[in-house]
Parts: C-alpha cells; structure tokens; sequence
C-alpha cells in the first residue's frame, strides 16, 4: 500500500546547523496494517510523517501510495489520499466554523469545489450518525462553533474529519499528546476502532510505550533518521516495555532522551 | 446635524459599505490584510468615470468589478507563488496601480463627470427621481450583500472561510489554498472597485488620490460594526459591516460638524482604527488595574 524507498531529509543544508533528520528510510506497509512509531526526541518520526504528507519536499527517495508515486506532488493533492491529525489540537479544525461546517469541508474531500449548498440536509443526518459513533455528544452540538470544543472533542472530530472520507493512509502524529490521560485514552481507542472498522493503512507515532504495543499490529523504533527496531508478529506480542526500553540502549548505544516517553 | 446632513452620511456610507465588505472579505475572511484596496477602489472609480464619459455608465460598474478582480488576482499571486508577504505584495500592487490608474485615466490625476451621463443622472429621471442616489446604491449592496452571504455558504464558501481560520487544515483536506487565496483576494478588490465605481458616478468626479487610506476606512467600518452590533452568526457579521460603514460615516460629518477641518479627516480615521484595535488590550489592562486598586484598598482596610 504505502512504499517508502532510499529516503532522506537533511535540514539547514550548507550551514552550520546542517542535521541529516531521516538517513535512508525504507518502509512498506500493507493493506490495513496499523503500525505505532517510536522513538526519542529529535529521531526523525515527525518528519517521516512530514515527508509521506507533503509537508516537506525530500531530499532522495521514492514515495509511493498505492502504485502511485506522490514522490513530486504538493501537500494539497497528496491529501486527497492521506487523512491526518496533528498533535496540536488547533490545527486540525477551523475554530471559528461550525462543527458541521468543519465536517462538510471534510466531506468534499476530493469532489469539485462549486457554488453548491456547503451543507445539505442528507449530510447533517450523516455527521449526526457519525458523531454519535464518538461517544461524545457533540451531535447535538452541531450547529456549534469549533472553537468551543475542548482538546479532546476537537482531536476526536479531527479523527472523524481525516476518516469520513476513507483515506488510503492515515497519519497521526502524536494526536494525543496534549491531551490530559483519560481523554487521550478514550482518543486512542476511538482510534483503534475507526481503523478497524475502515481497514485502514496508518501510521501513529506516540510517545506513549505501552500504547505503541498495545495499539496497532506492528510498532517501528526509530532514532537518529534511522529505523533501530521493526517488531510484528510473535516478536512484538512477547515484547514489554521494559524490554522494548533495554532493547532499544543495547541496539542505539543511547539512552532514551524522551523524558515524555519513560513517564508515561 | 441637519437633515442634509445625515442623508448625505447615510448615501456615502452605503457605497462604501460595499468597500467595507470587500475589506472584510481579506481581513476577517481570509485573515489577511491586503492594502492593495486602495489602489484598486481608485481603479474601479477610473474605469467608471472614464466608461460614464463614454456613455455606458451602467457596463463601467461592471467593468470596474472586474478590473478589481483583476488587482486581487495580482496580489495573491504575489502572495502565494511569489512567497511575498501578504501586507508587502498588497503594498507592491498598490504602488503599481497608481501608474496603471493614471494610466487608465487618460494621463490625467482627476476626471469631472459634471453633465456627463451616470447611472444616476439616467435613474433620476426614472421614477425614482432624487431618491436614486439613495436607492440604488443601495440595492447595489444588498444584492452584493445576500450574494456574498449565500456564496459564504457555499463549498467554495466554506473552503475560503476555512482558509483564513486555519490554512493546514484546508491543506490537510485535499484543498490547494493557494486557488482559494485567490478568489477571495480577486472578490475582495472586485467588490472595492465596484465601490469605487459607484463613489465616482455619486460624486461626479474622479481623483487619483482618492484611494489613500481607503484599506483604514473599510477597517474602521468592519471594527466599529463588529464592537457595536456584534459577530453572533455570520449574516449578523456581514449586516454589523454595513451598519458600521454608516456609522463611520455618520462619526466623521459629527468632526466636520464642530468644525474640523476636512484635512484632519485621515487622521481622524487612523485614530479611530487605533483605538478600536487596541481595545481588547486596554480593556485588559484597565481591569488588571482595577483589581490591583481592589486588592491595595482591601489591604489597607485590615
């Protein structure tokens, strides 16, 4: 499904500050498989996830989604197929819209943009239905603004956004980070259940350990731009926290810098 | 203030709520202050002038849209493929409009449209009779006004509100803001040159600096209309921009009124958007004041 060949991506190139921030990454993921990224501060999973979407254009390497090479495409049309959610609650949605509107912008994923109605009355039944899937009573909020929903709904609703149209590949880059634990964790298992029931090919990076084996079918440890540790299968299911935490120092010869990462 | 007065404020302030709306479009839309405005609300008064002259009064409103469009269309090009920042490329074709304008007017920095042929000289002998110069601006920006709004509410609407809110997002959804920054902008000075057309044939009389500080003024109004009638929905938006026009208008003839000097006027209006803008800040300020006089006298009175 997604193909990633030879990449690599340094920043600041020529001056001093010159990092080499992905160093030859190669990653293929099937059809509906759900792989958690990990790894410490400054390893590159950020602008892995930043490369595949657009954001930056890279340096070599090959991307491609579903035979397609997206190598060369601008952020904007490789979004026609990749869904995502940021950790910033903020950027996901438009917070001076509606939540209806917010959806209805979602919907027309990929459809041409006109002078039709932005929202019709099919539609609202359908992001009621939707909503009410969240658990989370914003289907009678709909006709509310965004910028009233609290960090978690948002990200929620950002989920919902990424999804409503099925994405052939689903980012989500630390989506619950600045959530407080109880509500980041109802997020995740909003997650799971999205892209079981779509089948979706995703890619999550957490900074959270024990999510990252809980959650997912395969978890990638990454450090320095490099893939350190690609569990699936057996391997991954016999694997703990601690052991994935001394794996990772005997393997990187480092100690894992992410604060963020052992709390949790 | 007499009668004459507050009709002659009423008639200014409808045209140039059109301008206003333009304004809102980039400003509060879009979230992006383009001060290509005052160039191009001198283009639209051109076009029309000269087209009046020529005996289309009524194709020189259209025209002067379009000649707008086109002038929004340069600044986000500037804007978008050129990475200029939004308040530079507004500046640049601004600058560059002055020449074009002059151009436009056949070399000459102002045109009198005096016994020559304008849409109101034509509606007066209609029905409507001296009222046109009230009426038909008015339903110009009414019709402007319920396209803007169900344009709003369309797809193409949504997108553009989007854009200005939160532009990765609109990315994110498969959507190239760059086409969207440019419609809006194109929209915005469109409907700015139209207020200019309008302006021109009103007053009979075209100038070359008659744009300065327009980009203030449509400011002023947008603010003024959003402090006293409100931002609830979004219909309630688009009319507080109207009614602030107004408003502005009717705030400058009050100067004119106790005996300011026309000249002032400009600086009048800076001050206006000045302390409008900086309200959030000295209502923060004077109630962190307020608090710490509370606490002291509290002290003291143990």
């Amino acid at each position: 499904m997604l193909r990633v060949e030879g990449l690599r991506k340094k920043f600041g190139q020529g001056s001093n500050n010159e990092k080499l921030a992905l160093a030859e990454i190669n990653l293929s993921l099937q059809e509906g498989e759900f792989v958690t990224i990990i790894g410490g501060n400054g390893a590159g999973k950020s602008t892995l996830l930043n490369c595949i979407s657009g954001v930056y254009e890279i340096d070599e390497g090959k991307i491609t989604l579903d035979t397609v090479d997206i190598t060369f495409d601008p952020e904007y049309k490789r979004s026609k197929y990749i869904g995502r959610v940021f950790q910033d609650p903020l950027r996901g949605t438009a917070y001076d819209m509606t939540i209806e509107e917010n959806l209805a912008i979602a919907l027309a994923k990929g459809k041409p943009l006109g002078l039709m109605p932005g929202v019709t009355k099919k539609e609202t039944t359908l992001f009621k239905e939707r909503l009410e899937l969240l658990d989370l009573g914003l289907e009678n909020r709909i006709k509310q603004k965004v910028g009233l929903l609290s960090g978690g709904q948002r990200q929620a609703l950002t989920l919902l956004m990424a999804t409503i149209v099925k994405p052939k590949l689903l980012l989500l880059d630390e989506h619950t980070a600045a959530l407080d634990p109880t509500i980041a964790r109802k997020v995740l298992h909003l997650t799971r259940k999205i892209v079981a029931e779509e089948k979706l090919c995703t890619l999550m990076i957490t900074h959270n350990m024990k999510a990252s084996l809980e959650f997912g079918t395969r978890t990638i440890m990454m450090h320095e731009g490099k893939i350190m540790m690609d569990l699936q299968g057996q391997e991954r299911s016999n694997m703990t926290v601690d052991r994935l935490i001394e794996q990772f120092e005997k393997r990187s010869g480092a100690e894992l810098d992410n604060d963020r990462m052992l709390l949790s | 203030m007499t009668f004459m007065v507050l009709q002659g404020s009423l008639e200014l302030g409808i045209i140039y709520a059109i301008m206003a709306l333009g304004v809102f479009i980039s400003f509060r839309t879009l979230n992006m202050p383009d001060l290509s405005v005052d160039g191009s609300f001198v283009l639209g008064a051109a076009f029309s002038a000269v087209m009046s002259s020529s005996g289309h009064p009524f194709l020189a409103l259209g025209i002067a849209f379009l000649a707008g469009c086109g002038a929004g269309s340069i600044t986000a090009l500037l804007h978008t493929k050129l990475k200029i920042q939004p308040l530079l490329a507004g500046i640049l074709t601004m600058l560059a409009l002055y020449s074009l304008n002059l151009k436009v007017m056949g070399g000459r920095a102002n045109i009198p449209l005096m016994n020559k042929t304008t849409v109101f000289s034509i509606l007066e002998k209609t029905a409507l009779g001296d009222n046109s110069k009230l009426i038909f601006p008015l339903a110009v920006l009414l019709l402007m006004l319920l396209l803007l709004y169900l344009f709003l509410k369309t797809r193409l609407g949504f997108v553009l509100r989007a854009t200005g809110d939160n532009d990765h997002m609109v990315r994110a959804l498969g959507v190239n803001t760059d086409s969207v920054i440019l419609i809006g902008l194109a929209l915005s000075n469109g409907l700015v040159a139209l207020s200019g057309a309008l302006i021109a044939q009103s007053q009979s009389f075209v100038d070359v600096g008659m744009g300065i500080g327009m980009v203030v003024i449509g400011l002023a109004s947008v603010i003024i209309g959003e402090v006293v009638f409100g931002v609830k929905t979004l219909l309630r938006r688009l009319i507080a921009v109207i009614l602030g026009s107004v408003l502005y208008r009717l705030i400058i003839a009050f100067a004119l009124e106790i005996g300011m000097p026309p000249t002032d006027l400009k600086l009048v209006s800076a001050v206006i958007v000045a302390i409008a803008m900086a309200m959030p800040i000295i209502k923060k300020r004077l109630s962190a004041v307020k608090r710490r006089f509370m606490v002291r006298r509290h002290e003291r009175s143990k």
